[in-house]
């Protein structure tokens, strides 16, 4: 009777199976501002959902279960790699039971692979906190990763979705001229900020700095993911006397109180900056996110 | 085209280094790295001076807007231009990386190994080899309290790596000490398919069942120091099998999961068994998904069917043995909290579990004496609930309450005196704990319990338990 009862079911679930699946090709973005980059250039030709969002620290993140359900139905991952997701990513990979998403895959791309990553550590220790043996994940910061980035994933999408070609790589060219007169624009517009000393909260900023010329004289953090207690905060507070920094910067999911404390007692101000699309009401979309970030920045100048 | 040149070169450099590799010194990868930044020097420089063409071009191109569509070609072409020579210099840092710090032989495919430790010390009221579970049938798993005192929990050592592109192959291993007496006990070792159609997977070999939510999950994962009480008397602590398992998740947007096992059934619920065959039967349906940004949930139902034969226990000293059927249902659900998704400040966890097993079969009274039989029935059930809640980065407390009914029993002719430990009972087990976690890799844990397992016995029990995770730590599960 019990064998029976399991029959019936594999019956049921045999016929669920076999449902035909919507159209467009299914893209699962690991962080916000991947799922962002894949409707400039997919538009409507792709179903692009975001695992996780803006607010959320993206080192600390569960394999929930809606996360599996939309892994399984998924013809492409995009990932940001580097490490970033090894807390969450591998699970949900294997619990969807998805061949086709599998690293090594062509249904599988990992952004940091396109790009040079910076902050790679010279030795490997968990004593150091949370480090990224591959180098800094946070290449977001950067615009010009994100071209690199675009390439990559009209490639990508060329590759698995054949008939639809034509439409990606005209996104990509519309993308990339928006782009690239975006950047002039940015840059022109962040002029004041290159050698501006500045602290982090997290080592989030690295290829923000890198591409500003913003100077990090440190982190408020004492190690990668370990908070920061009062006494290394004092510690910074003295080196702020020595060596001036001129703003505190602080990613929009991260915890207020260690840059607020040290923003009150050094008298400087604390931006939050977005950090990806939707860490704040302006930041929309990809080019709302710089336009934000440098405005944001700024205005902390000023 | 100037620009392509140091490129080409690099790629030369880059594909003609693996042949010396072997005979590398440090003096050839100094020399390597000079050659790189000298290359990179010169790509810098040509970047530099694209960078400022392509500003020039636009500036043109704004002023005179008769020549500004030709002007843009050129910039795009020039933007391109700077993309590719930083694209190439990228590649050829990454090929030099690699073959500088590529691992050599075959250490290069090492498993991915981890080892958790686990200390532990206890302050009982009671003596916990005494320790057992009225008005249920004794599991003969290790269910009891870690002995009083200072005590080294069981250390896991687990290995895991992708076997091929078909299977990935996972083995962990208990290390512990019993009396003096080193003992190693296989947790799970299995190989599960990576490439199975239609969202279907495949596991064999030893596995720990994936019926319910903690049984899944490994001690080092747990809340508290100790399973429910309900794990312990319905699976001593836990159903582990050897066997098959096959599970399919619905590619639908609401998490569905199904999954089917079967097994060689020689622990409790089952029993020893010299058939060819299988001698228990899982079935387990997951559904879970999100409510809003904040919140994820998942319910779930399990089955366990099973046949024992011969499933011997012992009672004030006399050994008795019962056969028959062994159907147990359990319904599971996990909902976890925290504010717009992100965890790492407070977030709350609310689980509870509820199981009920019937069994209906015959009972031998003092197998190597009297051996008096009887038809017997019974039907005990049991559920926990517990509550973890972060209150700031790095500590959390939780509350747990267990409840057993030993229900129903039906000893037919047999003389329940016989028989004290089946006697009607409810143990129940109130607990709160307190941990702190420095990182994810650590955690120390302040727990206290009052248990009333025993009839008219209660135990108050204090642990102070550290649990370290050394290696690659694999993500853990929902």
């Amino acid at each position: 009777m019990f064998s029976k009862a399991i029959l019936r079911l594999a019956v049921v679930l045999m016929a669920i199976a076999a449902m035909p699946a919507s159209a467009a090709l299914n893209v699962f973005a690991t962080v916000p501002e991947w799922a962002a980059l894949a409707r400039e250039i997919g538009g409507d030709k792709l179903n692009v959902f975001s695992a996780t969002n803006a607010l959320q620290d993206p080192h600390r993140i569960e394999a929930k279960p809606s996360l599996i359900a939309r892994a399984r139905s998924a013809q492409l991952v995009i990932a940001t790699g580097a490490d970033l997701e090894v807390g969450w990513l591998p699970v949900v990979l294997r619990e969807a039971g998805n061949a086709a998403i599998q690293p090594g895959q062509p249904g599988y791309l990992e952004a940091a692979s396109t790009v040079r990553l910076l902050e790679v550590p010279a030795r490997l220790d968990r004593a150091d906190g949370d480090v990224h043996p591959g180098g800094n994940p946070h290449i977001q910061t950067d615009p010009r990763n994100l071209l690199k980035v675009a390439d990559a994933l009209t490639a990508r999408l060329t590759q698995l979705d054949p008939a639809n070609a034509a439409a990606y790589k005209a996104g990509l060219a519309r993308f990339s001229e928006r782009w690239k007169a975006a950047l002039v624009r940015w840059e022109q517009a962040a002029a004041p900020l290159r050698g501006v000393p500045v602290w982090v909260q997290h080592r989030s900023f690295p290829y923000l700095a890198d591409w500003l010329g913003l100077k990090e004289l440190g982190a408020l953090e004492p190690k990668p993911g370990v908070e920061p207690s009062s006494a290394h905060l004092a510690g910074i507070l003295e080196r702020q006397k020595a060596t001036p920094a001129r703003l505190i910067l602080r990613p929009a999911y991260s915890r207020p109180t260690a840059s607020e404390w040290l923003g009150e007692r050094a008298h400087l101000p604390v931006v939050v900056l977005p950090f990806t699309v939707g860490g704040d009401a302006e930041a929309g979309d990809l080019f709302a996110l710089f336009d934000d970030t440098i405005r944001r920045l700024l205005a902390g100048l000023k | 085209m100037t620009f392509v040149r140091p490129g080409v070169l690099c790629a030369a450099l880059a594909a003609a280094f693996p042949a010396v590799a072997s005979a590398a010194t440090d003096a050839d990868l100094k020399q390597l790295r000079e050659q790189l930044r000298e290359l990179r020097q010169s790509y810098e420089q040509r970047i530099q001076a694209l960078e400022q063409r392509l500003a020039e071009t636009e500036k043109q191109a704004s002023q005179a807007a008769a020549s500004a569509a030709e002007a843009g070609t050129t910039a795009s072409a020039a933007a391109r231009s700077v993309v590719q020579v930083e694209s190439r210099a990228t590649e050829v840092q990454a090929a030099v990386d690699s073959v500088a710090r590529r691992p050599a032989g075959e250490g290069a495919f090492n498993p991915a190994v981890s080892l958790i430790l686990d200390s532990k010390f206890t302050r009982l009221q009671r003596d916990p080899a005494s320790y057992r579970i009225d008005g249920f049938m004794p599991s003969g798993g290790e269910i009891g309290p870690s002995r009083k005192g200072f005590s080294l929990g069981e250390s896991e050592l687990a290995f895991s790596a992708n076997v091929d592109h078909l299977f990935r192959g996972n083995a962990r291993f208990s290390l512990a000490e019993d009396n003096g007496q080193g003992t190693v006990e296989v947790e799970e070792v299995n190989v599960e398919t990576l490439a199975m159609p239609s969202g279907f997977k495949l596991k064999a070999g030893r596995f720990l069942s994936g019926v319910g939510y903690l049984n899944q999950q490994h001690p080092h994962e747990w809340d508290f120091t100790d399973a429910p009480l309900a794990y312990k008397a319905f699976f001593g602590p836990r159903l582990q099998n050897d066997g098959l398992q096959l599970r399919w998740v619905a590619p639908t947007e609401l998490f569905m999961e199904f999954g089917a096992e079967v097994a060689s059934g020689e622990r409790f619920p089952g029993a020893e068994r010299k058939a060819n065959g299988a001698g228990l039967w899982t079935a387990f349906a997951h559904v879970g998904g999100d409510i809003g940004e904040s919140s994820a949930w998942r319910v779930g139902l399990s089955h366990v069917h099973s046949n024992p034969r011969e499933r011997s226990f012992e009672d004030n000293g006399v050994n008795n043995a019962f056969s028959g059927r062994s159907q147990t249902w359990i319904a599971d659900f996990i909902y976890k909290w925290a504010p717009n998704g992100n965890s790492s400040v407070t977030n709350l966890k609310l689980q509870g579990e509820y199981f009920q097993r019937r069994e209906t079969g015959e009972l031998t009274y003092d197998t190597d004496g009297a051996a008096a039989l009887s038809a017997a029935r019974f039907r005990p059930s049991g559920a926990y609930l517990q509550a973890v809640y972060q209150f700031m980065p790095q500590w959390r407390v939780g509350v747990r309450g267990d409840w057993l009914r030993s229900g129903t029993t039906d000893l037919g002719t047999l003389s329940a005196g016989d028989l004290p430990i089946l006697a009607g009972y409810d143990p129940r087990r109130q607990s709160a704990m307190v941990d702190w976690s420095p990182s994810e890799f650590s955690r120390l844990r302040l727990q206290v319990a009052r248990d009333q397992s025993r009839n008219g016995e209660t135990d108050n029990q204090v642990w102070l338990q550290y649990i370290m995770s050394l290696g690659a730590h694999g993500a853990h599960t929902f």
